[in-house]
């Protein structure tokens, strides 16, 4: 994930599901398609949760790396999505 | 707009939906929806779109709520008897949703009042119980160029639509007079099962969020009729009629109707919704 310039961050760190994907989507939906986006996460539901639904909108999953007892991960805004009106 | 924290969970399972998400939230939230009756239909229709976050919701009744009324109206409680609906209605769903306004109309729509209260909504909900108030209301609808949601119970069955004027027929087009007075048991004398309410309620209440949304295939120029002991549902196609006496090119009704006056039905059986 080195060398991949992020556009918008978020930390959802002590957010629980499905808050904390309700907040990705809708930070998403205020970027333009091809921008990234980087996700702070918790282990356990939420760094499962996240990127799967995700990707189930149409966003690419560009890479997940795991920090002392979190995650991060990164997403680029797809240019199609269903996730939500356009 | 932008939406604040107890918005974003108040909605959050809405948020997520496909086709939802934040915008479509936004759309709810400006969205200005009158509601015709808080009756047997309002109930439902009201409480759904209250707990939708849509942002301004009329209701027109000028109603008290009675005891015989309970076994339909979930949105009114024991302690509400002897209150005015349109009141009792806003008391409840300010408290299922603080987020939004609510603008109770305590009056009796006619020919004279009906234009001034719709213009100030987007889309119009009847839950009338009685012929002479859903034609006013059609009529009002098609010449104000409102959209509106119609809906009907009878018994054990029930019946709707979006009437789309412009795009789809009305009510007169299927049928373009009310019935005359007597012909037809009205539903104080009649029965129907408080369930049944509900179900086409919530017919009402989903394609009035299929529309704010712009979602999904309206119900425009189809007709649900829904029988609740087969539990069947048939949708027909209905097309508009070329010689409709209000939405057509040669419509004759070009202002509104208080059927009421010349019906002769007491007025008691006008007041009560469904």
């Amino acid at each position: 994930m080195e060398g991949i310039r992020i556009d918008q961050n978020i930390d959802l760190r002590g957010v629980s599901c499905p808050l904390n994907y309700v907040r990705t989507k809708l930070k998403l939906e205020e970027m333009e398609a091809g921008k990234i986006l980087e996700i702070l996460l918790d282990d356990g539901e939420p760094i499962v949760n996240v990127p799967r639904s995700a990707k189930e909108d149409g966003h690419k999953i560009l890479g997940i790396e795991q920090i002392d007892g979190y995650f991060k991960v990164l997403v680029r805004k797809s240019n199609s999505t269903t996730g939500g009106l356009e | 707009m932008s939406l604040n924290d107890i918005q974003i969970e108040r909605y959050s399972r809405q948020i997520l939906l496909p086709q939802v998400g934040g915008k479509g939230q936004e759309k709810l939230l400006a969205a200005k929806v009158l509601i015709i009756g808080a009756g047997g239909l309002g109930s439902p229709v009201a409480s759904y779109l209250a707990g939708a976050g849509v942002g301004t919701l009329g209701i027109v009744d000028s109603d008290t709520v009675e005891l015989c009324n309970l076994h339909r109206q979930m949105i009114y409680s024991s302690d509400d008897i002897g209150k005015k609906k349109a009141i009792a209605a806003q008391a409840r769903l300010e408290r299922v949703n603080p987020d939004i306004k609510i603008v109770p109309y305590v009056l009796r729509l006619t020919s004279e009042n009906i234009m001034e209260v719709i213009k100030e909504y987007d889309i119009v909900v009847d839950g009338s119980d009685n012929f002479p108030t859903r034609y006013l209301v059609n009529d009002a609808c098609v010449l104000a160029k409102k959209t509106l949601v119609f809906g009907a119970f009878f018994r054990y069955e029930g019946q709707a639509m979006v009437i789309k004027p412009g795009e789809g027929p009305c009510l007169r087009c299927m049928f373009p007079e009310p019935p005359p007075p007597g012909l037809v048991p009205s539903c104080q004398e009649a029965g129907v099962l408080g369930a049944l309410a509900g179900v086409i309620g919530l017919i009402q209440a989903t394609e009035t969020l299929k529309l704010i949304l712009g979602i999904g295939e309206p119900l425009i120029g189809k007709f649900i009729l829904f029988d609740a002991l087969e539990m069947g549902l048939t949708r027909l196609d209905v097309r508009r009629d070329g010689n409709c006496p209000v939405c057509s090119e040669k419509s004759t009704i070009k202002g509104l109707v208080d059927y009421e006056e010349f019906c002769g039905l007491k007025s008691s059986s006008l007041e009560t919704s469904l």
